[in-house]
């Protein structure tokens, strides 16, 4: 057995965590259901589940942020000998070498990295902060790890991406053992998506072990040696990723088969909205635009494809008629947009799904049915005598609610109590039943699970099969390469022109949606980057 | 002419440092916790309750640094009460201060007549002396301007020093500044954010405190109601001004002093053209002036008026 140790990480020596029957009830919710999970050292181990399954709440756990009502969780101390953690004590997570990168890094934005990995880690009550040590410790982790940030940075000018490295130094400048990633990917591109499993690789052939919390397929089935999957606070599937498929998985985490998306062929009508060379300069790349010229039509999705903070908040505020162009002009149906508000745009029927769906697609406090009704109270419709005729409103809920397989408690639930997902389908069906003309879908499937993902699709590709302009601004590739017809890049302000789906290449976009790599023309007749710069 | 011999003398800069002394203890104070998160509009009350409670117990007794030790006190306590109520409890800051504010002015004054339900005028204790360092005090003009203040307006001084040295150069003040602007770095580094908060808020409350017991133990000699006449309120004010930086609290009291001394000799000068209460706007004016200026581009703590609560993120 021991000879065996160094090839196969499965050895019961090398056992670094155990869960065992781990169950926790909320009220009569079970959210984690007699969990048994173990992990090795070098080991990753990727935990898969919808929202919902009990992903989270197990890491709470584990975490000591929860303490578990049944079952144990034992680790391995530094020399060996397995004991059990202490629940409802971070602290002794911390101490037993548990690190964990959250969704929402935990970094102080108004302090550099290398205090943010510091902080924390010396006797607080000192007269000096001991800098050296630390700098020479974590130059040896980089080098180590490939982790390269500049530490002397305050966080808040790092991109996303070197964020993260830095959440990862912190948990291995406490020496962590086992490393926990909610989501890592969640908020890459995929070049840095890819050097980030480069580099957990590396830790893992050190020793390291990590469980990686997803709900992406392909990157799991990329980096994993080992998938878990939860469904519904129960574990239904252990394997090892060599033996696992794309299918089965998605399988297995939904409980039932997941219909593909698919674009049916379609020739596209008439332009619905244009804009050509739209300036809009408010001195942030984030709220810019430059010279941007796009063409949505009738029956075509249009993917803009980039990494969110490129100006995709500037372009969908101007797209609702919450902005106006410094320069350059915007038609619908050909004519030339004078008056820009949202009511006008909402007239000419354009509907939007916004990117924050708790923040600007609903009124929490309102219940579902004032929140299906909320755009359309000017409509005759919906009054009666110059009062809301709360009968219909209730009346189009009820239907929305069936036809578009909300849950929730009923019409008259605050709109706050649902889920991500069933707040997205009531968006949608607030935004859908109203025939519109143009669909500005903003990020309409993020951080959604399988289940509700492939539901929005089927939505937006129905209504593009009825004839609407789908204007789909995702930084999710899968999604833009499976339904939009075209796809536009955006990079600080700047978009390329339209190519369709068909001819590109995903590793391409990506360059491109990082800003390393000029639009390519829609036939690929000629590159137009610098000879060094192709990676 | 006449305003450059004001501004030159030193006669006009001692009035300003001395003037600036109880701005310079409410700033820091208030800029503390702000840092860590927490406004504290109880800053009003809390120079009440400092004033009045130094001044009683010198007057029952004590020494005079006895008295800015039962000042500091009361400050904490009040501070306390506003850190239990927004931090674990989560209340609204604004709600809270407002009402430590009301609630410490009135016990003060409440106090204080209980104490002495009789007097007309309230009795005099024995204040801080101005100081006599040798050789410094004698130097021209800084040996009046500065080395001839009382001990309070040195420590004023020293703290300023002592707050930027633990905000910038301790493991304590990276913490507080960490929790001021992302409580849950700090919860994941293993630190209590209600333990930094609270300690932040009682600290900087005990500091305001300091500046109301610098009123009557040492530019005056006796509690009067209403003496405190806005300066918390100013000193909310000028942390937006500093940035939540100590040196920069300090320049902007120092501003702040100078305004009021220059307005005071003003009137003297040419008080014959125009009435008193214009000069009395002034220092007021020229500050909203300068916040135009400056606090337009504040960077504020971003978790600042955001309560936080474990589990939650």
């Amino acid at each position: 057995m021991s000879s065996a140790a160094h090839t196969s990480p499965e050895t019961s020596q090398d056992l670094l965590l155990s869960l065992a029957g781990v169950t926790k009830r909320f009220g009569a919710l079970v959210a984690n259901d007699a969990i048994d999970l173990t992990v090795h050292k070098g080991e990753i181990v990727a935990l898969l589940g919808e929202n919902g399954a009990g992903k989270t709440t197990l890491m709470n756990i584990l975490f000591g942020h929860y303490v578990a009502d049944e079952g144990t969780v034992t680790v391995a101390s530094r020399d060996g000998n397995l004991e059990q953690l202490e629940p409802g004590a971070p602290q002794a997570a911390l101490d037993a070498g548990i690190g964990m990168v959250h969704q929402h890094f935990t970094l102080a934005e108004n302090l550099t990295g290398l205090d943010n990995i510091v902080l924390g880690t010396e006797p607080i009550f000192r007269l000096r902060r001991d800098r050296s040590t630390a700098r020479a410790k974590l130059g040896e982790l980089m080098a180590g790890s490939g982790l390269n940030v500049d530490l002397d940075q305050p966080v808040y000018k790092l991109t996303v991406g070197e964020k993260q490295r830095v959440e990862i130094l912190k948990a291995l400048y406490r020496d962590a053992r086992l490393l926990v990633l909610d989501e890592p990917t969640a908020v890459l591109t995929p070049q840095e998506a890819d050097s980030l499993f480069a580099i957990l690789r590396k830790l893992a052939a050190n020793g390291l072990a990590v469980i990686i919390i997803a709900h992406k397929l392909a990157e799991v089935l990329a980096v994993s040696h080992r998938i878990a999957v939860l469904r519904g606070g129960a574990k239904v599937g252990e394997m090892l990723t060599s033996d696992a498929d794309h299918k089965s998985i998605a399988e297995l985490m939904v409980g039932r088969e997941v219909p593909a998306s698919r674009r049916t062929p379609r020739e596209p009508g008439k332009p619905v909205i244009t804009l050509r060379d739209v300036t809009i300069d408010r001195g942030d790349s984030r709220r810019s635009l430059h010279g941007m010229n796009i063409t949505a039509r009738e029956g075509e999705i249009l993917g803009i494809a980039g990494v969110s903070g490129n100006g995709q908040a500037a372009l969908a505020q101007l797209i609702a008629g919450l902005d106006k162009p410094d320069s350059g002009t915007v038609e619908i149906f050909g004519e030339t947009v004078t008056k820009f508000d949202a009511h006008t745009f909402a007239q000419n029927g354009i509907a939007r799904i916004p990117e924050d769906r708790h923040h600007d697609g609903m009124v929490g406090s309102m219940t579902v049915a004032e929140n299906i009704a909320i755009e359309d109270v000017r409509s005759p419709e919906y009054q009666k005598l110059g009062f809301l005729d709360f009968d219909a409103i209730r009346k189009r809920a009820e239907h929305a609610i069936s036809d578009y397989d909300v849950r929730c408690p009923g019409p008259d639930a605050p709109a706050r109590l649902l889920s991500g997902g069933n707040i997205q389908k009531l968006i949608l069906a607030r935004v859908l039943e109203k025939s519109p003309k143009l669909i500005l879908a903003n990020q309409p499937s993020r951080g959604l699970d399988v289940g509700a993902q492939s539901e929005v699709h089927r939505r937006l590709l129905e209504a593009r099969q009825g004839g609407a302009a789908v204007i789909l601004i995702s930084e999710d590739l899968d999604e833009l390469l499976t339904i939009s017809d075209q796809i536009a890049v955006i990079h600080a302000g700047h978009i390329t022109p339209a190519m369709p789906t068909d001819s590109i290449d995903r590793s391409e976009l990506g360059l491109m949606m990082a800003g390393q790599k000029a639009a390519t023309n829609a036939n690929h007749a000629s590159t137009a980057t610098n000879p060094g710069e192709t990676a | 002419m006449e305003i450059i011999d004001i501004l030159l003398a030193a006669s006009f800069w001692e009035a300003a440092i001395r003037i600036a002394t109880p701005l310079i203890f409410g700033v820091l104070g208030a800029l503390i916790c702000e840092r860590a998160g927490v406004l504290n509009l109880g800053i009003e009350g809390i120079f009440t309750a400092g004033a009045m409670a130094g001044w009683m117990a010198v007057w029952l007794g004590a020494g005079l640094w006895g008295g800015v030790l039962v000042a500091a006190l009361a400050g904490a306590f009040f501070g306390l009460i506003h850190a239990i109520l927004t931090v674990p409890l989560g209340l609204s800051q604004h709600v809270s201060g407002i009402g430590v504010t009301l609630l410490a002015t009135s016990l003060s004054y409440f106090t204080y007549r209980t104490a002495l339900p009789d007097v007309s005028s309230p009795p005099r204790i024995e204040p801080f002396r101005p100081l006599d360092i040798p050789f410094l005090s004698d130097l021209p003009f800084i040996g009046q301007a500065l080395f001839s203040q009382t001990a309070m307006t040195m420590l004023a001084l020293v703290l300023v020093f002592v707050t930027g040295w633990v905000l910038y150069r301790t493991p304590l003040g990276l913490a507080i500044r960490a929790v001021g602007d992302n409580p849950s770095s700090v919860e994941a580094q293993g630190l209590s954010v209600y333990g930094l908060r609270i300690g932040a808020v009682v600290v900087g409350s005990s500091l305001m405190a300091l500046g109301g017991a610098f009123l009557t133990m040492s530019a005056f000699d006796a509690f009067f109601f209403g003496m405190i006449n806005g300066r918390g309120w100013v000193c909310i004010a000028l942390t937006v001004f500093a940035s939540w930086r100590p040196g920069k609290a300090l320049i902007g009291a120092l501003l702040f002093g100078a305004f009021d001394a220059f307005q005071v000799r003003l009137q003297t000068e040419v008080g014959a053209f125009l009435p008193s209460q214009v000069f009395l706007m002034m220092p007021y004016i020229l500050s909203i002036i300068a916040l135009i200026v400056v606090a337009r581009k504040a960077e504020y703590p971003k978790a600042l008026l955001v309560p936080w609560f474990k589990g939650q993120r």
